[in-house]
């Protein structure tokens, strides 16, 4: 399973290649992630929560970091089952328009009980979650926090279908307790 | 707090729901002291908007105090008078920056699926279903307005609310719908649809510098406010005897106004068969929007002239006369508008008094009372025009 998918920051592109290499940063924006910590230069420690609680860990080494262009990682270790890879190209955008990012994601179609957990992380449309993500990834960029309604106390991320009627609400929902 | 509720198609409840409550740092939150009913809300009353839950909190139009402010807002005081722009956009992102407030790239937190329904997202708005965002409305006692910072247009100059609470949207869409028609000395310009906004572009186009505007509705007491308080001349389409286009010709030596405004959007009736062809594709949801007086601008407006839509829309049409747009070299031009691009110029308008807007309102009532405000505006009854609800 591959994913691509582009969106344009109106920030300089240092700056956008900066947040994004603290890969410390990525769960502020990608949901499905609970936690990266840096071992060092190159490795981190990632930790997933899929939907229904179950997490799933994993260790990541950088494979390509050129500054101010691109960044690209991959899971190492044995398990096969949380196998996968990322990478991010930074393009400074026509008319003066910011920074193009162009993120591709990629893992092999899982198996065995800790892989179906791995393909929930990334749902039944794994283009729009990631779609996503970059939405939020430009919000934290552009204005520094994620944009929340009442509909959507959590900011992106659930399907229109399973969100709240649009109330303030009472008690905070699971979803906002996350934050 | 109370606050006025879509609960089904054709229902509204005033119903006792949580205060609201700061969830981003540029937020305020507002004591709404008047707010009113929009056409387009009647669109989500009718169903024609999608992803309406139960419960939803409905309202645009608002203005009020301020109660509360996060920490991002520093150019707003507590008690300060603002009128809110129903459009929310966060002022930061390349198409605010151009003045294009109403595609703001980061204000919709349901952008992902608009994408899938309108190629790009547009920005969040106001009680106007999930798809702009899922953001609570402002027909209540107390609203959280996001980007505070950036949208709210503080009133310092002691003018009643019903002055300039329609700088929140009508006033701004009826200007811009005159404005898109690049209007010029001499020209003639068509207004379909003589409610609020409608009246608002008459006045609009007339201030652009409009020689003559020509109004079509088939309502009497709209077409007598379109004439009598805007200047206009008029057609009522289900009277005129050789129907709206050869009266349109007739008035204007054959050519067709230079420019035509939509004001109707995608709830429009005819009297002729068209009405029933696209009513009955609506009910069956092979098209979700009812074009009639989109096309009738098209056809009726002169070789080489200007659609303005600013009627709302909020999906599919089918039967586009493309082949008239195309052999007749035409430009069609809409929006949903950036509110906030117009809201000091046209307040600039209601101070040095060119218009004041609140000549469109008919009827007043409490907040409590906003499902029979809905049912007068909607069934047309007691001549409504415009209705003020007070909080």
């Amino acid at each position: 399973m591959r994913v691509t998918k582009a969106i344009t920051i109106n920030r300089p592109i240092e700056e956008v290649y900066a947040f994004w290499r603290d890969f410390e940063n990525l769960p502020r924006f990608m949901y499905h992630l609970e936690m990266v910590e840096t071992i060092d230069g190159k490795r981190s420690h990632w930790t997933a929560r899929a939907p229904g609680g179950a997490s799933v860990e994993w260790d990541a080494e950088i494979t390509e970091d050129r500054p101010n262009e691109a960044i690209a990682w991959r899971s190492i270790g044995t398990d096969d089952d949380v196998r996968n890879s990322g990478s991010v190209r930074f393009v400074k955008a026509p008319g003066d328009r910011g920074t193009e990012i162009v993120v591709t994601t990629e893992y092999d179609p899982p198996g065995g009980k800790v892989g179906a957990v791995f393909a929930k992380l990334f749902g039944e449309e794994p283009s729009q979650q990631i779609g996503q993500d970059l939405r939020r990834f430009k919000q934290v960029m552009e204005i520094g926090e994620v944009v929340r309604s009442e509909g959507s106390p959590e900011g992106q991320g659930r399907s229109i279908l399973r969100q709240h009627p649009v109330q303030p609400h009472e008690h905070r929902s699971e979803g906002e307790a996350r934050l | 707090m109370k606050a006025n509720c879509w609960m089904d198609k054709q229902v509204v409840e005033v119903r006792e729901v949580p205060d609201p409550k700061i969830l981003n740092e540029r937020d305020a939150i507002v004591r709404v002291t008047s707010t009113a009913i929009c056409g387009s809300d009647l669109h989500l009353l009718n169903g024609f908007i999608p992803t309406m839950k139960k419960g939803d909190i409905l309202g645009h139009e608002f203005m009020g105090e301020v109660m509360e402010v996060g920490r991002g807002v520093k150019n707003l005081r507590i008690g300060d008078r603002v009128v809110v722009p129903f459009t929310i956009a966060c002022g930061k992102c390349w198409s605010c920056q151009q003045g294009m407030t109403s595609t703001c790239e980061n204000s919709n937190p349901n952008g992902a699926q608009a994408e899938k329904l309108w190629g790009h997202s547009a920005s969040g708005a106001f009680g106007y279903s999930h798809l702009t965002g899922g953001f609570a409305g402002g027909q209540a006692e107390f609203v959280r307005v996001p980007f505070a910072d950036f949208g709210p247009l503080k009133i310092e100059n002691g003018f009643a609310d019903e002055q300039v609470l329609f700088l929140s949207d009508i006033f701004p869409t009826g200007y811009m719908g005159a404005e898109l028609c690049d209007i010029k000395p001499g020209q003639v310009i068509a207004v379909w649809g003589c409610g609020p906004v409608g009246l608002l572009a008459i006045k609009s186009a007339f201030h652009l510098g409009a020689e003559r505007v020509i109004a079509i509705d088939r309502f009497e007491y709209r077409l007598r406010m379109a004439r009598e308080l805007c200047g206009a001349e008029t057609i009522n389409y289900e009277e005129v005897e050789d129907g709206p286009l050869e009266t349109l010709k007739q008035l204007t030596g054959g050519r067709g106004p230079d420019a035509c405004i939509d004001a109707v959007g995608l709830e429009a009736h005819s009297p002729g068969l068209q009405y029933a062809y696209d009513r009955a594709k609506q009910a069956m949801k092979l098209e979700s929007d009812r074009p009639i007086a989109l096309r009738e601008a098209i056809m009726a407006v002169r070789n080489g002239g200007i659609v303005s839509v600013i009627g709302a829309y909020g999906g599919m049409i089918d039967k586009f006369p493309i082949g008239v747009v195309m052999n007749r070299g035409l430009t069609i031009r809409s929006a949903q508008t950036p509110v906030h691009r117009y809201m000091k110029k046209l307040l600039g308008l209601i101070e040095d008094g060119s218009i004041d807007p609140s000549f469109v309102i008919t009827h007043r009532m409490p907040l409590a009372d906003a499902p029979r405000g809905y049912d007068i505006f909607l069934n047309k009854e007691d001549n409504c025009e415009k209705v003020v609800l007070k909080a």
